[in-house]
């Protein structure tokens, strides 16, 4: 039997008139990493702030690890990591003396603390770092730095807010790979993304999160073939021909049609056939791509819209 | 773990910032009583002593008690607006602090633990070089350091509790100049609240900065008269001050984590 260390049933959260998080139910396995994917503002954030119990819920239950974060925050907080969705690292100390304030804040010896900070700096790959001071850091050292800081107190579970946003191609690949590694030791994560990237590399199972609702719920691979077709050809016409009548003379040959501001995609689970079709129609569009369908095409067929606009 | 464990890491943690910044500090500790005492003290002090009002005391030594309990409120009031606006808004540090076992009650005791520590030290300082100016009785004087604390971190809290309700700095620059500077100058730091019209003086009675300067002034220099302090208990000062500290524990608490955890 799998057990849950975070449990939601109709979770709400409001500031004001504004509804964050609408009444949403999901369970969260132990050692598996789950994942909230969305656009801005569809209440990834306000659940994590839930789950690591620095937000008050508003409406329905909550547990994590089985305890009331209401009543139970310390204890939870005890074995939880928090990466936030900002660096917010103390930039008064250096690399060495934020591992270890955090450490004492955990309630950890000296002695206990030293060695975790020697192991924690080698798999940020920042042992070079210790004491430099925290400014001069690029993003993705601070990042994994943050990284590094929650994993401190040795947590059962932990939360990442966004972890790879604003970071460089590369620095995003170093930081999925220490992710990676972590799921691997057993640890259990949350990962909230608007990257579908991030989700489909990263992520056991994911909800898919709009307007503090979840649209649906699943592993990226069942999601994909739940809401999307095996492949999907993309087909970019010259900016003056109108798609819309392009769109038209595309009728019948995909499963699907979706037209957006800059390509129409053709959803089918044989994209070169399609494509011939196409140009035995005589239909001869500037660029024709076939790809894999992914989350991405997920999100749109099921809000209608783009993950990042 | 004990109550006092979370507020005992944020000196931690703020000792570790310390150890870089304390030459700054601990100069400014030393350079700013000997500025004000030369310049108040001596300076001013010369002239008030040849006019025909006998104070029954030297100048430097009314000015040096008011001046003890000016430096902690600026001390105090420093320590509850801008590092809290910081940890909040600007480095955002307390955000990451209370993702782990720490509260709100932890940052705003521990700070305020932070704050003693500090004041004492400034007011020693202080102390020592008032001696050295032979401005105050050294016995005395040392007895008025836990008033002087007391006055500083009454500051402390009730600023930490304004600051964290407070969007951005200028509601800060607006605080200390005009709530700090008007006490500075109003509350029977530089001269005898009773040269003030009667109605000044009630409104004196009712701020703290003025309980702050009579409690440290009765205690470092017993037996002045009436024309030099008031006639209210001693206890009555240290009554507000005592309450207007606890309350702002209590407020800035509550309202840090209310900011903190929306």
């Amino acid at each position: 039997m799998t057990e849950n260390l975070v449990e939601a049933r109709g979770l709400t959260k409001k500031f004001g008139d504004f509804t964050a998080v609408d009444a949403i139910d999901f369970d969260i396995h132990k050692g598996e990493a789950f994942g909230f994917l969305g656009p801005n503002g569809a209440g990834k954030t306000s659940t994590m702030k839930m789950i690591s119990t620095v937000s008050p819920i508003t409406e329905g239950k909550l547990t994590v690890f089985g305890l009331d974060p209401a009543t139970q925050g310390r204890s939870i907080r005890r074995r939880i990591g928090v990466v936030p969705q900002e660096d917010n690292l103390d930039v008064e100390m250096t690399v060495g003396e934020n591992l270890y304030i955090y450490g004492r804040y955990h309630d950890m010896t000296r002695a206990q603390i030293v060695p975790k900070i020697t192991e924690l700096l080698e798999f940020a790959q920042l042992t070079d770092r210790r004491d430099s001071h925290v400014e001069p850091l690029s993003g993705g050292m601070k990042r994994r730095l943050t990284i590094a800081r929650a994993l401190i107190n040795d947590p059962d579970l932990v939360i990442l807010d966004e972890p790879t946003t604003g970071l460089d191609p590369q620095a995003r690949h170093l930081l999925w790979d220490r992710l990676y590694r972590l799921k691997q030791r057993g640890a259990t994560l949350i990962i909230t993304t608007h990257y579908m990237d991030e989700a489909e590399q990263l992520c056991d199972r994911l909800v898919v999160m709009d307007n503090g609702k979840i649209a649906a719920e699943g592993s990226p691979s069942s999601l994909i073939r739940q809401y999307a077709t095996r492949e999907v050809l993309e087909v970019r016409f010259g900016v003056d021909e109108d798609k819309d009548a392009a769109a038209l003379s595309l009728d019948g040959l995909a499963r699907r049609t979706e037209v957006l501001a800059d390509r129409v995609l053709l959803y089918t689970d044989d994209g070169e056939g399609v494509a011939h079709a196409m140009n035995e129609r005589g239909i001869h569009p500037e660029q024709v791509l076939v790809r894999r369908s992914t989350l991405e095409d997920v999100f749109l067929r099921l809000t209608g819209r783009r993950l990042i606009d | 773990m004990s109550v006092l464990t979370g507020p005992l890491r944020t000196v931690e943690a703020e000792l570790i910032g310390y150890r870089r910044t304390w030459r700054g500090t601990v100069i400014s500790s030393f350079v700013n009583p000997v500025f004000f005492l030369s310049a108040m003290g001596l300076g001013l002090g010369s002239l008030v002593d040849q006019s025909d009002n006998d104070l029954g005391i030297p100048y430097i030594a009314f000015v040096a008690t008011g001046l003890m309990a000016a430096t902690a409120m600026q001390a105090g009031a420093g320590d509850g607006s801008f590092p809290i606006m910081a940890g909040i808004k600007w480095r955002k540090e307390f955000h990451a602090t209370i993702t782990t076992p720490m509260t709100a009650a932890d940052i705003v005791l521990g700070r305020g633990l932070w704050g003693v520590i500090r004041l004492t030290f400034i007011l020693s300082v202080f102390t020592v070089i008032a001696g050295l100016f032979d401005a105050l009785p050294l016995r005395t004087a040392l007895m008025a350091i836990p008033p002087a604390v007391l006055t500083g971190i009454a500051f402390t809290t009730i600023v930490t509790a304004f600051t964290v309700t407070q969007n951005d700095s200028t509601s800060l620059t607006t605080l200390f100049r005009f709530g700090i500077t008007p006490l500075f100058l109003f509350s029977g730091t530089f001269f005898p609240i009773g040269n003030l019209p009667q109605a000044f003086q009630y409104v004196a009675y009712a701020t703290p900065l003025f309980h702050g300067v009579e409690l440290v002034r009765k205690i470092a220099l017993p037996g002045l008269g009436t024309d030099m302090v008031t006639t209210i208990p001693i206890w009555v000062h240290f009554a507000y001050l005592a309450v207007m500290a606890i309350t702002g524990l209590y407020l800035a608490s509550r309202l840090l984590d209310k900011v903190l955890r929306p």
